[in-house]
């Protein structure tokens, strides 16, 4: 059976040719009965459009067609008789003529076209609302994604991503950090100690409690200049609760030179914040204290009420939130590494990956990272 | 550290709000963790207990006839045993809002009827005021308290609770706090008198020190008071140590405590009496050496303990704890009054071994000035005259060994301040704003100054210590932001790191979601996954761990997967797909070199079981099998330039016949590791369900070898053909044992093959026994023609001699 789909394409390749067709038969043509007149072509025309509007299958539309554009036509017809007509009428009515026939076979392609989309409506409609095949797609942990975002902000400014190891010796650990055997400041990081004593009858490894013995490794490794960033889990021998996990990352950086300062520190971490918590963010840095570093700081970033939203940016009730450790490497740090403290400086930070994403994304306890729920990984 | 700030005021003004007080001190790296008001207590005056009498009706009722100070005395029932007439005491009105302690809520006093009598107001415990737990009694205020004065006045405060880091301890002090202050609000800081009336009588002539052990006690200053009455302390002294949150002993431990808390430096009293010879020897423990100290524990030292002794017997733990044996009692008129300085170290391992961490011992092991010991010498025996009479001996004993030494002052430079801040600052700031702290300075060029670190500091030695002293108090707003305009230094590229990264985005990519776990793991994992209980390697085990389950340093990712995998099945339905990129520990002692670290093998390992799709109407519900996690598996390699070879082996963690190792292809196949169906004894040790559980680990040390060599030979450019391709469907009887990739290699080696894909395996009817049906759609193509069909029929002739030969495979008529 014939379907419209099929004579929209037929039709198209043949009217090309149609017009053509007539007019060469026009000229070896009879005359006609009847001299056609402006108002005859009109009335003629309104008819043939009427009875295409009642067209409602291909042998209907072929059939009229037939009758009206077909070689034994009506308006063929009266193209045909155009001829006899006195020459004063041949060009009016004449051009009248062709306008006529063009209007009835753009109305036969439209008239097609259209039940040719109805027949495919009626044939193959879809409930569009039905699920889709399933696909199935994995994310990355929450915590891969912010590490990958912190550490993108900082290669843009020219860090590189060194790793360490996550068992070391006290040497880094502490001692290389101006955090000597007995001293106070041990207090700061609780150890897990790895069971295994040395022929002194020392214990001399650990769960690194921070990422910052790479400090210490990555300039005994290279001469300066150094900037590179570190990712990597830390351990801590804590109670866990809401804010506290015993497990956790941290991201380590650090930049020596000569020449770089403070205000450098202040440059890279502002450029920082920015990216990772939005362009209209403010730091503000405070005194604080950790053995490697002098001054030693507390970087915090703003959250005050955005007045258009009258909301907090960060969903906590706190004008600054602080978000990292940051100082200039501490003289002794240098020294032990083999480098000139007065010739060269830098600058160190340290932040949690969680504690950021937490902020970002509203989870209220720690504890959701490394149980590993899917429900909760799902949604990032 | 609880800092009252009634009491701090008597050493600074304190000229901001205390909230005001707290952000500037945080900022200034003295952290205020919270800000405490007492007090809010309208209405509530000191009251003054004329007469009682008892309750008609209750026998531990008294009834109290109260004078409140502005107008006719008033009968209030008490309940408090320690009521009595003459007391001043705290006074609640009818219509005042308190704590009610039946209800717990804040509420409005009423007057009441309490066994018949109407009680028309309350005299107030610590309870009811919200100043501690304490009910038992009512608050007895001092005699000196003015009766009608509000409550407020007299017994509200603000406190500052400090969050101190270890390198300031000076701000345990009320003192060190003052200072502080001073310096970021401009205000002048007064310091006590210490000064007091000698006697005629040297000390030398009362009492001899002697350090045995300098290393140990840097300096050792004494003096010496006659003829005191130990009794209680002045109000005004006791009060000052409760809201700094000490008990009341008696009025030279009151002092003693007073003093540390005001200067920071403790002190300790001996009676001078209970001296052998009157001669304090300072020396290191033997080992083994008993001692029984304050608190009447007996406890065993060693001979790195520093004592206090005199010639017969020790009578005290150096800057950790006095003993039992020459305490000050009630009884005691002659004193000897301590003020030293310990090593800090060795007075910190000291009270860690005697698990004694004492307010002493928390400031010295901070590390003490000695300068700052007769300073605080002097203070003490000062008040100690005012409060407990008696004759103070003629100077002090001052035993300081290193005392010739002089102080190194620390340097500050213009240029140094600008190397490491990038700002300018004159020197004639960085002067001004040292003195606000009390430090002096001198001029040593137009551009450079020298400072005498302070005898309350111990953290200042360095120029840059000095240059934070600068900088924290004028803030780190003032230093300007700038970016790094240094060279951006050269780093290798970490190959590792990478190859993480893309693992992780190709896992991900194919469908599993990435999980992070603790790398501890208990002896009962590592059992649940030895299913022959063969010996196990050495492991690498935590001295101090949190728990018994978490006391292994994983050899494996598999039980923190596994124990991930049941996690989520008792909290979630549906399949999963899982996977962590983690460590493993090994150990490497190789006894020869000393504090060998693990060797932290990099791995990956997954899980995949349940159902393949949540239950849905376009696809079946089957479960997840080993061809799901080989198939995410080469998927996800082949997306980084890797093609896996999988080999059938045998891993007693599987499914006997379900397990293969993984290889990298290449010139030589690289193993990196395996794959398999878990073997049902361990899943069901595990608790992982009915459905076939599919573990994968592969090391990526190796695939990292592996992945650079194929880099190297085969990541290159093949030109496109421009002519068609020819497929044909060839069923082949294989033998059972000849492995479908053998089969698939062969074909793929012919020439004009471009590619074998199976499509169809099948044994059983038709296909004779010992065979199966292995049928493959193969796709033959020519660089540089249009294949005939001559050309295909040679090519598949070709191909089948070849599989008979090398595989006894035969095509399916």
């Amino acid at each position: 059976m014939t379907n419209f789909r099929a004579l929209t394409r037929r039709r198209a390749a043949a009217y090309n040719f149609v017009p053509t067709i007539v007019l060469q038969n026009a000229i070896v043509s009879q005359p006609s009965v009847e001299s056609p007149s402006a108002a005859s072509i009109a009335t003629l025309t309104n008819q043939a459009l009427k009875e295409l509007d009642a067209v409602s299958d291909p042998d209907g539309a072929e059939q009229w067609r037939v009758s009206y554009l077909g070689r034994r036509g009506q308006i063929t017809g009266v193209l045909r008789s155009i001829p006899q007509l006195d020459p004063d009428q041949r060009r009016e009515v004449g051009a009248q003529a062709n306008q006529a026939k063009n209007a009835l076979e753009e109305a036969l392609a439209r008239r097609i076209r259209e039940l040719a989309e109805a027949e495919l409506a009626a044939a193959g409609a879809l409930d569009v609302t039905l699920p889709g095949r399933p696909v199935i797609t994995g994310r990355l942990h929450p915590t891969t994604q912010i590490v990958r975002e912190i550490c993108g902000a900082f290669i843009a400014m020219g860090f590189s991503v060194v790793e360490g190891p996550e068992v070391e010796l006290d040497h880094y650990n502490f001692e290389m950090l101006n955090i000597p055997a007995g001293h106070p400041a041990r207090d700061m990081w609780n150890s897990l100690w790895v069971d295994y004593v040395n022929e002194e009858g020392q214990q001399p490894m650990l769960l690194r409690t921070h990422t910052s013995p790479m400090q210490a490794r990555v300039m005994e490794a290279q001469d300066p200049p150094v900037r590179v960033i570190v990712p990597g889990k830390c351990y801590r021998y804590e109670a866990t609760d809401a804010t506290h996990e015993w497990h956790f990352y941290q991201i380590e950086g650090l930049a020596v030179a000569e020449g770089i300062t403070f205000a450098n520190l202040k440059g890279t971490l502002y450029e920082f914040a920015r990216r990772v918590f939005g362009p209209d963010r403010q730091i503000r840095f405070r005194c604080d204290y950790f053995p490697f570093v002098e001054p030693g700081v507390d970087m915090s970033i703003s959250n005050f009420v955005d007045p258009a939203t009258g909301k907090r940016p960060i969903n906590r009730d706190e004008d600054w939130i602080e978000i990292m450790g940051a100082g200039m490497v501490h003289p002794r740090v240098l020294e032990g590494v083999g480098y000139d403290p007065q010739r060269y400086t830098g600058f160190a930070f340290g932040m949690g990956p969680e504690r950021i994403g937490m902020l970002k994304y509203g989870i209220d306890d720690i504890r959701h990272f490394y149980r590993n729920d899917v429900r909760f990984l799902r949604q990032f | 550290m609880l800092i009252p700030l009634s009491w701090l005021s008597e050493y600074v003004d304190i000229t901001l709000p205390p909230d005001e007080l707290a952000h500037r001190l945080t900022m200034g790296g003295i952290e205020v963790g919270d800000v405490i008001t007492r007090g809010g207590w309208d209405g509530c005056v000191v009251g003054y207990v004329r007469a009682t009498r008892p309750h008609p009706n209750a026998d531990t009722l008294t009834l109290c006839e109260v004078d409140p100070g502005d107008g006719p005395p008033l009968e209030v029932v008490c309940g408090a045993p320690n009521v009595a007439a003459g007391q001043k005491i705290c006074f609640a009105r009818p219509g005042v809002t308190l704590l009610n302690m039946h209800t717990g809520r804040r509420e409005e006093l009423k007057p009441a009827r309490i066994r018949g009598v109407v009680s028309e107001g309350m005299i107030c415990s610590e309870a009811e005021l919200e100043i501690s737990d304490e009910h038992e009694g009512i608050i007895v205020l001092p005699d000196d308290a003015v009766v009608g004065a509000a409550l407020d006045d007299v017994l509200g405060d603000t406190f500052l609770e400090l969050e101190l880091t270890p390198n300031r301890g000076d701000c345990l002090s009320m003192l060190g706090v003052a200072r502080e202050i001073g310096a970021l609000t401009g205000q002048q800081v007064r310091v006590p008198e210490i000064a007091y009336a000698e006697s005629a009588a040297p000390v030398s002539e009362l009492a001899k020190v002697s350090i045995a052990d300098p290393d140990l006690c840097l300096r050792y200053t004494a003096s010496v008071i006659t003829g005191i009455t130990i009794g209680q302390s002045p109000h005004w002294l006791q009060d000052r140590l409760i809201r700094a949150g000490l008990r009341p002993i008696n009025n030279v431990v009151d002092v003693t405590n007073y003093v540390m808390l005001e200067f920071n430096q403790p002190l300790h009293a001996f009676d001078l009496d209970t001296v052998t010879d009157r001669h304090v020897v300072v020396r290191r423990a033997t080992a083994g050496e008993k001692f029984t100290t304050l608190d009447e524990v007996e406890r065993t030292l060693n001979s790195d303990n520093l004592l206090i002794a005199d010639p017969a017997q020790a009578i005290g733990i150096g800057g950790v704890m006095g003993g039992a044996n020459s305490e000050i009692t009630p009884a005691t008129k002659n004193m000897l009054l301590e003020s030293a300085t310990f090593h800090n170290l060795n007075n910190r391992r000291t009270a860690t071994e005697l698990n004694l961490r004492t307010e002493a011992s928390l400031r010295f092991e901070k590390g003490l000035r000695p300068e700052l010991a007769p300073i605080a010498l002097r203070r003490a025996t000062l008040l100690i005259l005012e409060t407990a009479g008696g004759v103070a001996a003629g100077g002090i004993i001052d035993v300081f060994p290193a005392g010739d030494e002089p102080v190194t002052p620390v340097p500050l430079t213009v240029a140094r301040l600008r190397q490491l801040l990038g700002m300018d600052l004159d020197i004639a700031r960085a002067e001004s704003v040292l003195g606000s702290l009390g430090i002096t300075t001198r001029r040593t060029g137009p551009d450079s100054l020298e400072a005498d670190p302070p005898y309350w500091r111990s953290d200042i030695a360095i120029e840059e210590d000095l240059i934070e002293e600068v900088v924290r108090i004028i803030g780190y707003d003032e230093v300007p932001t700038t970016m790094l305009s240094s060279p951006i230094p050269y780093h290798q590229g970490n190959e590792m790191t990478a190859l993480k990264d893309e693992l992780r985005d190709a896992l991900t990519a194919a469908g599993m979601q990435e999980t992070i776990s603790y790398p501890l793991v208990g002896p009962d994992d590592l059992a649940r996954l030895n299913r022959d209980g063969h010996e196990a390697k050495p492991l690498l085990r935590v001295a101090n761990p949190m728990s018994a389950e978490q006391d292994v340093l994983r050899p494996t990712l598999a039980a923190s997967i596994l124990n991930t995998l049941a996690y989520n099945q008792g909290h979630n339905d549906g399949g999963f797909r899982l996977f962590e990129l983690g460590r493993a520990f090994i150990p490497q002692d190789s006894g020869l070199m000393r504090n060998l670290l693990p060797v932290e093998r990099e791995l990956v390992a997954g899980v995949m079981s349940g159902p393949r799709y949540d239950a849905n109407w376009l696809s079946g519900s089957d479960s997840l099998d080993f061809f799901d996690l080989t198939g995410t598996l080469t998927t996800s390699l082949e997306r980084m330039g890797v093609t896996t070879l999988y080999q059938s082996a045998d891993d007693p963690l599987f499914h006997p016949g379900r397990c293969a190792s993984i290889a990298v292809a290449g010139a030589q196949p690289v193993d990196v590791g395996t794959v398999g169906e878990l073997h049902p004894d361990i899943r069901d040790a595990f608790d992982l369900g009915t459905d076939p559980v599919i573990y994968f680990e592969l090391r990526l040390d190796d695939l990292l070898t592996a992945a650079r060599g194929e880099e190297n030979a085969e990541n290159r450019f093949q030109s496109l053909s421009r002519f068609p391709a020819a497929n044909r469907d060839l069923a082949l009887v294989v033998p059972e044992n000849v492995p479908a990739s053998q089969v698939q290699r062969l074909i793929e080696r012919v020439r004009l093959v471009e590619r074998a894909e199976l499509f169809d395996v099948y044994s059983g009817e038709n296909v004779p026994e010992g065979t199966r049906s292995l049928a493959f759609r193969i796709r033959f193509r020519a660089p540089d023609r249009t294949l005939t069909n001559e050309d295909v029929n040679r090519a598949v002739n070709g191909l089948t001699r070849v599989l008979e030969r090398e595989a006894g495979a035969t095509i399916r008529g």
